[in-house]
């Protein structure tokens, strides 16, 4: 995948058909630590051991339309390109979370890319779905529960063109707040 | 933005939008785009991004969904179009460059993109 972005909104795929209807996406750049890390948690119908043990391998699928599983194999050495790692945590019936870590100054980690487009892609999902996201960068964060915009708009939808532009203005400055040509110089190292 | 500012904004919107709602005419038509690995990594978020804005730009009303992979991998980014009495037609291997050709040959004039098109679905079968 081009960008890390890709690879979020592919696991969310994944929860939204475990049935989740409420995903937490919280991203953490740390440059003096050189981390990069990526944490998704839906409250989904989860997995057992054997499934999680399972699911890195590209071979294992639980779909029926095709034999394999790429979403997060790809994700796992996109992590471990970048000396990194992904781990998942899950439990049948209490959710999943997966957690990718990668060095964030390392040459072949992808840029995070556009997480606005992903954030409104999901709420185009067939099955309706809220998101929290939170991304922090070098103690600089953005933060937006979908859910919080949804009680605010009563029987609109989230999908109305008008509230989509809005939206997308809306993450897009959060975002663009966050980039590092914005944020004031801190310590580097 | 201050969160203030935005809210404030939000509820103006709200307004507007629920005017719109009582206006606007449920033509039934759904604009489907396969969301699975096979398809992000072909390109189907900017496609869907693509489609979004054509139908804002066009004032077309349509349901625009995300749903998983199909099993038509190679032929990935897939888009489906179904129109209330129509037969759903499904198109293979869309960029973002040919979106406006297919709402305005599909939806405007009601022609299928022959060359673009991979099958039509009965919508009994469905």
């Amino acid at each position: 995948m081009k960008e890390l972005s890709l690879h979020i909104l592919d696991i969310i795929q994944n929860s939204i058909e475990a049935g989740a209807s409420k995903i937490e996406i919280n991203i953490e750049e740390n440059l003096e630590t050189d981390l990069f890390q990526i944490e998704v948690s839906d409250n989904g119908k989860g997995m057992a051991a054997e499934q999680i043990a399972r699911i890195l391998d590209p071979f294992y699928t639980t779909r029926k339309t095709r034999h394999i599983g790429l979403g997060l194999p790809l994700f796992l050495e996109a992590c471990r390109r970048c000396e990194g790692d992904l781990k998942i945590r899950s439990k049948p019936g209490s959710g999943t979370t997966l957690q990718a870590v990668m060095r964030h100054s390392h040459i072949d980690r992808a840029p995070l890319g556009d997480m606005p487009s992903v954030l409104i892609t999901i709420l185009q999902s067939a099955k309706p779905l809220d998101w929290m996201y939170h991304h922090r960068v070098n103690g600089e964060e953005f933060r937006l529960d979908s859910s919080e915009i949804r009680r605010e708009l009563e029987d609109v939808p989230l999908t109305h063109p008008k509230v989509r532009q809005w939206l997308m203005e809306l993450l897009v400055e959060g975002e663009s707040s966050l980039d590092l040509k914005n944020l004031p110089q801190r310590a580097k190292a | 933005m201050t969160k203030l500012k935005s809210l404030e904004e939000l509820k103006k919107i709200r307004e507007e939008a629920k005017k719109d709602l009582l206006a606007r005419v449920q033509t039934g038509t759904r604009i489907i785009i396969g969301m699975g690995t096979c398809g992000i990594a072909a390109g189907a978020r900017e496609v869907m991004q693509a489609v979004l804005n054509e139908l804002d730009t066009r004032k077309i009303e349509a349901h625009v969904e995300t749903v998983g992979c199909i099993g038509m991998c190679a032929k990935e980014p897939l888009v489906d179009i179904e129109q209330a009495g129509k037969a759903r037609v499904r198109y293979a291997k869309i960029t973002a460059e040919k979106v406006p050709r297919l709402i305005e040959e599909h939806l405007i004039r009601g022609q299928v993109v022959q060359e673009w098109a991979v099958s039509r679905i009965e919508t009994q079968q469905i």
